[in-house]
């Protein structure tokens, strides 16, 4: 019974809890079992909250009975730990943060929570969300429910892989570098990354905050554009957010994309792409034409700068944003005979090596005179990234450069380079796991949409292409994704948890 | 020039040395909440980490939001001092580690600040000197820390306070074209002035809502070249500014005299040894690793928006002052006093109101700096229970000869007890209304001459001192309320047929 109240759609259990057939109490259960049966494999959740859980379902089936509901009411999710919540400790990943209560709830979090929705758990996260695995999570690595004995993906490993093991319907990640849609991409679910400024970062902890975008994780494109319209817009107290309307996404699904211009970037297929990557997403490209689209091969020369790029812009801007854990206000403190000796001990202790070699990183970048080497240059790089976008969307004019004026409508490439990689495999390399985010990070830079959506699996493993659009085009990029979802079948597996766990 | 720098002594090479001096002011903005967040920015004498919130406590994932009536007050500063305000100016941030910096960064402006290039007028001796200002950009407060020690045990601990975390600020900083201590000294008063002026901050250095920091150089009189400078922070009053350049001047004079060479650094003012002491060198200088605020986006200025800004500004000092002396003919120095302060400028022309004529300029000037100024400041001018309108009043019934000048002074003191009472119905409660009725005279002098034969004959006998007891004594009987050049008149007519009888 427990099976079939896990793995709803929102439109199905919005159906279900509206006509009172079953209660948002019921749903909730239904979850917490799951959370139960599963998470001693999975690992997604850093706190769980199932008494918070309980009471919000109480409260959401009131609200039903009164005929209130909004489309989140009653609705299980699960929130990266990096998003703060007024009622569940929020730690980043982080010890420096393990204990801390933030008095305040995310915007994002506070809008589902205005609707009604079940918060099930603070979900796993790389620490600082600095990382493409989980498993620089100060507490534990997260496990892919596809294969256990890989990574999920990072940094949003444990939203994704709750959403993907049935312990939430839908969940909330954040991208810096790639962060929702890499996991997505490993786990066989559906991951946004918003227009930059679309959806409030008041209340998501910072890493790098020219580039932090809360990202819904879901199962289907349909959850998708529920969850981006639940927690989109303007809001007040992020400068940075947009004033442009929120519209119905949902509604944006039409199935209809025939006569668009899909660009296929020539660089993203350079990139050393596992070839069971490749032939999936030129299989899935073969079908989008087959939907009535053109595609038209365009070259996005400055691709390859985007990692490197990205490696100086983001520590920098970490640098800057970590300073405030010193342990004098809050978080983990330790207390020495002087104050500097206390900032180097607090930070020391409560640190992980990957926070670290970035603030490093980041502070080199910035110290006086490397900043025009550094800083500067990849501020500039990052401004021909852009460009480079714009041009290929027709949004900006020829500058003879080879990249041209393609006038495509979306941009279509793999997610990743592979599938999920085993857990320990790249721990040990840094380079080698920053490379995993290699073809997510552009669209991060250019601030514009990319959803990740399942396009085939090979060696059982899922994998997953990316549609990317001009800014605030997310129900373009949502349109193609659901009319290429309605041709196939990817987003409608499971992962096989309960095979190993029969009975469960 | 001032004439005050005209006194560096030869040195031991010959060298005569010029004093090479620019201030940082940094200034509170007489804002109701702070720069990014919503706290009450009024923190002062607050119970310690009362005035805060998320925000300004730099908890995690929080973000600034800019205060439009900050980056208003900012925009009047420039404008005020003559500054081109920046189309398109920006936040960055400035990196260092202090616990009354609660995100390790404070929000500051860096290389694109709100203003540029401006100037400031200030007279020292009578002289009139300006002073290039080479910008104004706004930033954040940092907090407060407490040291203290255990009465116990003795160990010492330190306390932070963040009400004052993100209290929005202003730097006003200002070109090397002072060349004295006391152009120092009258620069900053000349900034207070202004800001006060303007309404933008309280100025109150003693507070804290406006500081100072002075770079100091030495170098050859006519070369061009500068020396290297010296940084002074800690200086807490105006008089703390120029003691601590005269020392800092002297001090390094007498390096350069005996042969030596200064060095860069930041000196901290010691007012209790009455020296600069040595702070850090320019190597141990920090690198504040500055770089844009992503949290918020570049300020684009509409033109209209600072078009009205400027409008809305109230005149300045040296305006009005020139205006007060050509307008109403004040003389220079009442209309300098009277212009010192905006409140008794204020004061001054709501008292005149619309009856504007010289003599009445005059008087209501008289009656300010001489009558009110004996019973108010010009920081309590505003809140005087005589109020512009009742001194107005008063006024009016001395000009029109409906009381005489020592009536005035008496209903003057009543205003002052009396707060709901005008002038002319204290007049007509007290019977003071000048005597102007012939008969009523001079039945009191003949009273008067009556009861003084003594006077009279002093009087007539040559002794003129004697006719005051006569005038005085016809005045008590009138209650001091006549009309005193009818009472002279009727008085001389008596005395005349007393000469003739």
């Amino acid at each position: 019974m427990a099976e079939d109240l896990t793995y709803l759609s929102i439109d199905e259990a919005r159906g279900l809890l509206d006509r009172r057939e079953i209660s948002s109490v019921e749903l909730t259960e239904a979850h917490l079992r799951r959370i139960e049966a599963v998470e001693g494999r999975v690992k997604a959740f850093i706190t769980r909250t199932p008494e918070l859980a309980r009471e919000q379902a109480r409260l959401a089936d009131d609200r039903i009975k009164a005929g209130e509901a909004a489309t989140f009411t009653g609705i299980p999710v699960a929130l990266k730990d990096v998003l703060c919540t007024r009622d569940a400790p929020t730690t980043a990943g982080s010890q420096i943060l393990r204990d801390f209560l933030p008095p305040y709830d995310a915007t994002a979090v506070a809008r589902l929570r205005a609707q009604g929705a079940i918060f099930v758990g603070k979900a796993n996260t790389d620490e600082f969300a600095m990382g493409s695995s989980t498993e620089n999570s100060s507490f534990f690595t997260t496990h892919n429910p596809w294969d256990l004995e890989r990574v999920p993906g990072g940094s949003s490993g444990g939203s994704i892989a709750a959403v993907a093991a049935g312990e939430a319907i839908v969940g909330l990640g954040s991208e810096t570098g790639g962060s929702v849609r890499q996991p997505a991409g490993f786990c066989g679910i559906v991951g946004l990354k918003a227009t930059y400024g679309r959806i409030s970062r008041y209340g998501l902890i910072a890493f790098a905050s020219s580039l932090d975008q809360i990202g819904p994780a879901t199962r289907s494109v349909a959850d998708c554009a529920h969850l981006l319209g639940a927690v989109a817009g303007a809001d007040p107290r992020d400068s940075t957010s947009a004033p442009a309307e929120v519209p119905d996404y949902r509604a944006a699904l039409t199935g209809e994309i025939r006569g668009l211009r899909i660009g296929v970037p020539r660089e993203y297929f350079e990139m050393g792409l596992q070839p069971g990557v490749e032939s999936a997403t030129r299989e899935a490209l073969r079908v989008l034409e087959r939907l009535g689209a053109e595609l038209v091969e365009i070259s996005l020369p400055s691709s390859g700068l985007a990692l490197p790029v990205y490696y100086i812009i983001a520590p920098a801007e970490a640098s800057a944003n970590l300073a405030r854990y010193d342990g004098v206000k809050y978080g983990l403190a330790s207390e020495q005979d002087s104050l500097l000796a206390t900032y180097l001990e607090s930070r020391r202790a409560g640190f992980g090596p990957e926070v670290k070699r970035r603030i490093m990183l980041g502070t080199y970048a910035l110290s006086s005179g490397y900043y025009d080497a550094y800083y500067v240059k990849a501020q500039q790089v990052r401004t021909l990234i852009k460009d480079e976008f714009d041009r290929a969307f027709g949004l900006a004019a020829d500058n003879g450069a080879g990249a041209g004026t393609a006038g495509v409508d979306v941009i279509v490439a793999p997610t990743s380079p592979t599938t999920a990689f085993k857990i320990g495999e790249r721990s040990d390399d840094p380079l080698a796991m920053y490379l995993a985010d290699v073809l997510t990070i552009p669209a991060n830079l250019a601030g514009i949409p990319s959803v990740a959506i399942p396009c085939g699996f090979a060696d059982d493993l899922p994998v997953s292409l990316q549609i990317m659009g001009p800014a605030f085009a997310e129900e373009r990029i949502l349109r193609v994704a659901e009319a290429y979802e309605r041709q196939t079948t990817w987003t409608q597996r499971r992962p096989p948890l309960d095979v190993a766990s029969a009975g469960a | 020039m001032s004439s005050s720098t005209k006194t560096a002594p030869t040195s031991v090479a010959g060298t005569e040395y010029e004093a090479v001096i620019g201030l940082e002011v940094h200034a509170q903005l007489l804002t109701r909440s702070k720069m990014f967040c919503g706290c009450s920015a009024e923190y002062f004498a607050a119970p310690p980490n009362t005035h805060v919130c998320p925000v300004c406590l730099g908890l995690p994932g929080v973000l600034p939001t800019i205060n439009r009536a900050a980056v208003e007050a900012a925009t009047m500063t420039g404008l005020a001092l003559g500054c081109a305000i920046a189309p398109v100016n920006k936040f960055d941030r400035k990196n260092y580690f202090y616990p009354d910096l609660p995100k390790g960064y404070q929000i500051s402006q860096y290389d694109l600040p709100l203003a540029l290039g401006g100037e400031i007028t200030f007279t020292l001796a009578g002289v009139e000197h300006r002073a290039g200002i080479t910008r104004v950009h706004m930033e954040e407060d940092t907090g407060k820390n407490m040291h203290a020690s255990d009465p116990a045990t003795g160990e010492g601990y330190s306390l932070v306070d963040l009400n004052r975390a993100g209290v929005p600020l202003m730097e006003i900083v200002g070109e090397p074209d002072l060349r004295s201590p006391q152009e120092a000294g009258a620069y900053l008063t000349a900034m207070r002035q202004i800001l006060r002026y303007i309404g933008v901050s309280t100025g109150n250095m003693e507070e804290g809502a406006f500081r100072c920091d002075a770079n100091v150089s030495l170098r050859p009189v006519g070369s061009a070249a500068f020396g290297a400078k010296v940084e002074i922070k800690n200086m807490n009053s105006f008089r703390a500014v120029e003691r601590a350049l005269a020392y800092e001047v002297e001090r390094q004079r007498a390096i350069l005299d005996a042969g030596g060479t200064i060095a860069q650094e930041t000196r901290g003012w010691n007012e209790d040894q009455g020296r600069t002491l040595a702070q850090r060198t320019k190597e141990e200088a920090n690198d504040y690793r500055y770089f844009p605020e992503p949290d918020l986006p570049p300020l684009t200025m509409d033109p209209a928006w600072v078009g009205a800004i400027g409008a809305r500004m109230a005149e300045l000092p040296a305006t009005r002052r020139a205006r007060f002396a050509s307008q109403y003919g004040l003389r220079e120095d009442d209309a300098r006093t009277l212009t010192e302060s905006r409140a008794v400028a204020d004061y001054f022309e709501a008292a005149l109101g619309d009856s504007a004529t010289t003599e009445r300029a005059r008087l209501t000037a008289n009656w300010i700096l001489a009558t009110l100024f004996a019973r108010v400041s010009a920081e309590t001018i505003g809140t005087s229970p005589l109020t512009p309108g009742r001194l107005r009043g008063l006024l009016d019934l001395l000009e029109g000869g409906k009381i005489n000048r020592t009536v005035a002074q008496q209903v003057f003191d009543e205003l002052f007890d009396s707060p709901d009472e005008d002038a002319a119905a204290i007049v007509a409660r007290k019977g003071l209304g000048l005597v102007g009725d012939d008969g009523a005279i001079r039945g009191a002098v003949g009273q008067a001459i009556a009861a003084n034969a003594q006077a009279v004959a002093d009087f007539l006998g040559g002794k003129t001192a004697a006719r005051g007891r006569l005038v005085g004594a016809t005045m008590k009987a009138l209650g001091g309320r006549a009309d005193a050049a009818l009472v002279n008149r009727i008085l001389d007519e008596e005395l005349a047929k007393g000469r003739r009888g």
